[in-house]
């Protein structure tokens, strides 16, 4: 009972959000606690622990509560409820059996911020340099990348207006929350 | 009202809206809709500013981006002062200041205009030959005099108070300019659907549809049809048109940058960011960027009131100003026709001077004197008349051989010259495609593209409207892929000029004061001597003579001077060539560049989940790569020294808690993770066990020394390991690097957790004490958990990678917890300490500590060019091991030879003297100069537990040393000093084991 | 900047790269056997072509993947990007 009982003492590096700061209808929301793992396999099969793992690189498959990214061909970024920190990693482990991979907790390593808002494409822009155009990254799209000078994982779930989550390490939590809320105030 | 000059109707002004702004202190009335030019010479001002160099009163040449002397400081409020603005493209708004430039006491009475009379003097490269002697002036004299005397305009002294954007932006289709050529072509790519951008530098898309009152395009007046094209562009989703955005650079693979200027030209700028930077990378881009009128160079042909002729015509048109009241037009082609028939309509007094003859002129001719106007046909210019105005105009017929008849004094107030056009091809240029001379127009055309580009219009050297507007629209169809091609009716365009490099004269050539490049001062005549004096290359002449090389670049002079200097060698223009086009193409802020990247913005602070509590409890700062880390914890009244000695002391008394959650951390998993650290490592991996640590060296394949840290063997084919804070990344992508091109073979994953876990260090003979009751799960007896052991845990309930690992001699731990956690558990722990007085401690400390126990410092006793003998660490080298990265090289020729620098330790006779860091090294102070130097000092400290300072050292054979004595530089002079082991306490290394 | 083919991602901006220097220089099996001639030409020396070179890339900012590029020095124009450890389809003047 320990471990539920540290959980909920989380101190996430960034406060609670202000609704829309810049009146830009551009809205920046600090995630909550949540679990992250990085998954490396490099034959995967086609999934594990219910996540799929026959996907093309750089997109995002499950919901909100349950995700899992494609960085790469031998890496993928899973996001789930805080609830499922130990039960995730072990599931992944076990259907995963004698194939060489790596399963390494990095929930207090990534901090997430969901971006939306119908011009949500625009604020990301003034940093991060990949066409956002629809053609380009759709709903499901997700990959490493930059945002001014800090290293992004730019995430596009589905949803009626855009939707973005942007995933970045703790201590780069202050720049890119910063960054992405100058972006909002200049992005009309 | 005022404004004289302004005409009673016509233009795309507003004289229902009058706005007001100051120029010189003088209140300025003009027009919504006015550039400050226009507005100035509404009001009859034509003296402007001053010249560079002869600061000879200079007027308004150009309306636009081409302007080189009408340039003004513009004053938009405190701290938005921006110098060498040209008047011509700065909007007119309510409230503005403007000052004009370079002169003293004033823009009317200039003292520095003793140097028109000096004249002789500035030469072309005068620098070179005036400064020269004596030697020794150069600092004194010439130097600060030049330095007082050079430059143009003021740079402001504030900080600039506005807000700059940036953003990056995609499209299939960029078209740069919206003139007729570059509508067609971005109306063309819209039809399509596929993405455009359509960039234009004015403050109204149009370009020359902007000012054209008489021709018309598929029957209507050209203002409607742009008022059409316009109107069908912003109804389509897939375009953005962008007004007052020029595109300054055009980079590789299609990556073109364009600065927009937001709110200059509003009186209530709000929030909005002043300017922004569009980093577009295009699928194709449009060049149609239009092209520059060339002046006529003759004497005195920078007076004020000398305009170019389309100028003048944009002025009349465009802005409802006549910039005279009686105008000379003076040309070697046709446009200029069009300029005079539209002055002679606005009901001016016109005549036209033509150094074609009456054969050479089209149909131009017969239509401007049947509209009654004057025109000369085989006369040249000899020069003008007026000082702070032209008054008049010198003419003579000149037949082609550049023979001068009878002068005659044409009076005017306004000068209208057109010496033909020249396409603007610096974006194409910058784009590497290669430029053509193409005769008929005497220019340098877009050759061969280098990217997915094309150009069209004017740009391209197509004068007349109907087919620049075909070309537009079959470029932007060729650039979307689209097959459709329009057809278009135009009224016909005036075009076809003689190319004439400097006007025929028969004035005495020492009094001929002829411009080519009006904002360096540059005559015809420096152009001349320069090649007199042996240059040959076009770029040795423009920077011997400096010109093009001003802020306009040479937009207007550059064929000037290129066919003089052709003219002089006897060759061929394109023998000569052009010089490089460069970005930007017209100035751009530093504001714009810098974008965001200001203040919290300029770089990314990396604060640990500690921070805020050592920031309460008053700790220094200081920066360690991107991290801030918490240097010392002074209380009341300390000095660093105070606060340093004080908390070595309570390490090696007590206990001491540091934050070292910046170490780099990887995790290196698989079942190969072993074989793979065994080849990356200096030391052997294989038979460490589970729950062990080692202290590992990693070197470059050069055999020097990358990075060290501790790893810990948390399972069979798991490492834990460490890194320099500074190196964390470099390692990773070291690491990655081996793994992917050279060992693909190896199953191994690796997994930065840099911050998936902070460190707390706890240190000190008491640390086991501290921590013994908030740890679960762990046996902390010195038998269960020796020294360099890891286990696994809780901490305060908290999971836990406990090592027992020592930075300082003493028995030490660090607390690997999740990060989240951390600020918890470093309260816990600090209060679990306060009953044994525990100290926190900065990154000072931390030195000193590390160095009483001769323990290196990557980055500070090594610089990549260390060996581990170099840093006494051969013993650490596995010796069965037949390869790593790096071992090859430890036998190299130069890394064995004698002579190479070894760490040392250092003691200075007097104790209380603390080295400089980075100090040279002799063994005998009185030898001759130059010293032979042997090293130098690596790391230097007092040190509050030997009671005396200590120094670590690079010594070329130091080892042999031991004991003798070196002198080391010091601000006072050379400093005695002892050379010793640099293991300075508890050298049997007793305590770290306790 | 440079448009770049990543092998996994498509067309990506020059920032989001590293660039490895010359491509194609195995580390040898083993680096003993070698002369100190031989080591060092293997550590030190490096082809600067005028014209086409293959080099190594890493998409460090995305994929993280290390792959080849042949990319002309003089036009920054890039004839085609492959796998580490591949063969360009295009042939190159450069040997080291």
């Amino acid at each position: 009972m320990l471990e539920a009982l540290y959980r909920t003492a989380r101190a996430l590096p960034l406060g609670r959000p202000a609704a829309d700061p810049a009146g830009s209808g551009i809205l920046i929301r600090p995630a909550g606690a949540e679990a992250h793992v990085s998954l490396r396999v490099r034959d995967p099969g086609p999934s594990a622990a219910g996540l799929p793992l026959d996907r093309p690189i750089n997109t995002v498959s499950g919901d909100a509560r349950r995700w899992i990214a494609r960085l790469g061909p031998d890496e993928w970024l899973i996001g789930s409820d805080e609830a499922e920190a130990d039960a995730l990693p072990a599931a992944l482990a076990a259907d995963l059996g004698e194939r060489p991979h790596a399963i390494v907790d990095i929930s207090h390593r990534n901090v997430g911020i969901d971006v939306s808002g119908a011009r949500a494409a625009v604020a990301l822009n003034a940093g991060c340099p990949l066409d956002l155009g629809e053609a380009a990254f759709p709903a499901g799209t997700a990959t490493r990348t930059l945002l001014g000078k800090a290293e992004i994982v730019l995430i596009r779930r589905p949803g009626p207006v855009p939707l973005y989550r942007v995933e970045c390490w703790r201590s780069f939590s202050t720049y890119v929350h910063g960054f992405l809320t100058e972006a909002a105030r200049s992005a009309g | 009202m005022a404004q004289p000059f302004r005409l009673s109707r016509g233009g795309r002004i507003d004289r229902t809206r009058p706005v007001r702004f100051t120029f010189n202190g003088r209140t300025v009335e003009g027009v919504h809709g006015d550039s400050v030019a226009s507005a100035l010479l509404a009001n009859g001002i034509h003296l402007v500013g001053r010249s560079f160099k002869y600061h000879r009163p200079r007027g308004i040449l150009s309306h636009g981006s081409d302007e080189p002397s009408a340039l003004l400081s513009v004053d938009r409020g405190p701290g938005r002062i921006d110098p060498n603005n040209r008047a011509s493209v700065v909007e007119a708004r309510d409230g503005l200041k403007t000052l004009s430039q370079n002169h003293w006491p004033s823009l009317e009475h200039d003292i520095g205009a003793i140097n028109d009379l000096l004249s002789p003097v500035f030469v072309a490269g005068f620098y070179y030959k005036t400064f020269m002697w004596p030697k020794k002036f150069w600092d004194r004299v010439y130097e600060p005099v030049i330095r007082a005397a050079a430059g143009l305009g003021k740079a402001p002294a504030a900080p600039d108070p506005d807000r700059y954007a940036n953003r990056h932006a995609h499209c299939e289709v960029l078209v740069v300019g919206a003139g007729p050529a570059g509508l067609a072509a971005a109306l063309a790519a819209a039809r399509t659907g596929k993405r455009v951008i359509l960039a234009d530098e004015g403050p109204e898309p149009g370009g020359a549809l902007l000012h054209e009152t008489s021709a018309e395009i598929d029957g209507r007046p050209a203002a409607e049809w742009l008022d059409g094209a316009l109107a069908e562009l912003d109804s389509r989703e897939n375009v953005i048109l962008l007004p007052r955005t020029t595109a300054f650079g055009y980079y590789n693979h299609n990556h073109v940058a364009l600065a927009e200027r937001i709110t200059d030209h509003l009186p209530n700028p709000g929030t909005a960011p002043r300017e922004r930077l569009w980093q577009v990378r295009a699928g194709e881009v449009v060049l149609a960027t239009g092209s520059h009128e060339r002046p006529l160079v003759f004497s005195d042909n920078d007076r004020p009131g000398i305009l170019l002729a389309e100028s003048v015509r944009v002025f009349l048109n465009r802005y409802g100003v006549a910039p005279g009241r009686r105008i000379v037009f003076a040309t070697s082609g046709a446009s200029a026709y069009t300029a005079a028939l539209d002055a002679k309509g606005a009901g001016l007094a016109v005549s036209l001077v033509d150094l074609r003859a009456e054969d050479e002129c089209g149909p131009e001719l017969v239509e401007l004197r049947a509209a009654g106007i004057e025109v000369l046909t085989g006369h040249t210019v000899i020069g003008a008349k007026g000082g702070k105005r032209v008054t008049g105009l010198v003419v003579a017929p000149a037949d082609r051989a550049g023979r001068c008849g009878a002068h005659r004094l044409l009076p005017c107030d306004c000068v209208g010259m057109s010496g033909g056009w020249t396409p603007a091809v610096h974006l194409f240029s910058q784009s590497r495609g290669k430029l053509g001379y193409e005769a008929t127009i005497d220019a340098f055309v877009p050759g061969t593209s280098a990217q997915a580009e094309r150009s069209a219009g004017a740009a391209k050297g197509t004068y007349d409207l109907a087919a620049c507007l075909a070309e537009g629209d079959a470029a932007g169809a060729a650039a979307s892929g689209s097959a459709e091609r329009r057809r278009f009716t135009a009224s016909p365009t005036l075009t076809g000029f003689r190319p004439v490099r400097a006007m025929p004269t028969d004035a005495d050539p020492a009094k001929v004061r002829a411009f080519v490049d009006f904002q360096n001062d540059v005559t015809a005549k420096d152009i001349g001597l320069a090649v007199r004096e042996g240059f040959r290359s076009i770029e040795h002449v423009k920077r011997y003579t400096t010109t093009g090389m001003a802020t306009d670049q040479g937009k207007t002079s550059n064929m000037n001077a290129l066919g003089i200097v052709a003219g002089k060698l006897d060759t061929t223009l394109p023998s000569v060539g052009t010089t490089t086009f460069r970005p930007p193409y017209t100035p751009v802020t530093f504001g714009t560049l810098v974008g965001p990247a200001r203040h919290a913005l300029f770089d990314p602070i990396r604060t640990t989940p500690i921070h805020d509590w050592a920031e309460s409890h008053g700790a220094t700062f200081e920066n360690v790569a991107l991290w801030r880390r918490a240097w010392y914890f002074p209380k009341a009244g300390e000095t660093l020294h105070d606060a340093v000695a004080r908390e070595c002391k309570a390490v090696r008394e007590g206990v001491g808690i540091f934050d070292a959650s910046t170490l780099g951390k990887i995790e290196v998993v698989g079942p190969d993770a072993a074989e793979f650290m065994n080849r990356l490592y200096i030391n052997p991996w294989l038979k460490l066990e589970v729950g062990r640590c080692r202290y590992g060296l990693m070197l470059k394949e050069d055999g020097y020394i990358l990075d060290d840290g501790v790893v810990a063997r948390v399972a069979p084919d798991c490492f834990h390991v460490t890194t320099t804070t500074g190196g964390a990344a470099r390692v990773l992508a070291h690491m990655e690097d081996y793994l992917q091109t050279e060992w693909p073979d190896l199953r191994v994953f690796l997994t930065s957790t840099t911050e998936q876990w902070a460190v707390i260090a706890l240190q000190g003979p008491k640390a086991r004490a501290v921590i013994a009751p908030l740890v679960g799960g762990i046996d902390l007896s010195p038998e269960a958990f020796p020294h360099m052991a890891m286990r696994s845990g809780t901490i305060c309930g908290v999971p836990t990678r406990l090592f027992r690992v020592s930075f300082t001699g003493e028995l030490g731990f660090e607390i690997n917890v999740p990060s989240d956690h951390a600020l918890a558990v470093w309260e816990a722990v600090h209060a679990a300490g306060e009953p044994y007085g525990i100290t926190p401690y900065g990154t000072e400390t931390m030195h000193v500590l590390r160095a009483e126990k001769g323990y290196i410092i990557v980055g500070q006793e090594t610089d990549g060019t260390v060996t581990p003998d170099d840093v006494g660490l051969s013993g650490m080298i596995a010796k069965a091991k037949k390869d790593f990265v790096g071992k090859r090289s430890l036998v190299r020729p130069d890394v064995v030879a004698a002579g190479r620098k070894q760490l040392v330790g250092l003691v200075t006779d007097n104790p209380k003297l603390v080295l400089e860091e980075g100090a040279q090294i002799v063994d005998d102070p009185g030898q001759p100069i130059p010293m032979r130097m042997l090293g130098h000092v690596t790391s230097s400290y007092w040190s509050p537990n030997c009671g005396r300072s200590i120094a670590m050292a690079l010594v070329a054979d130091g080892r042999a040393l031991q004991g003798g004595s070196l002198h080391v530089t010091t601000p006072e002079g050379f400093a005695r000093v002892t050379v010793v082991d640099p293991v300075f306490f508890d050298p049997k290394g007793k305590r770290i084991h306790a | 900047m440079l448009l770049i083919a990543c092998p996994h991602c498509g067309n990506r901006p020059e920032t989001e790269f590293r660039c490895g220097g010359q491509a194609h220089i195995a580390r040898p099996a083993d680096p003993a056997a070698l002369s100190d001639e031989q080591w060092a030409e293997h550590l030190f020396v490096r082809a600067n072509p005028r014209g086409v070179h293959a080099e190594r890339w890493c998409h460090a900012h995305g994929c993280g993947r290390w792959f080849n590029a042949l990319r002309d020095t003089v036009s920054d124009r890039f004839l085609e990007t492959y796998p580490a450890g591949a063969q360009p389809s295009h042939s190159t003047d450069v040997r080291a």
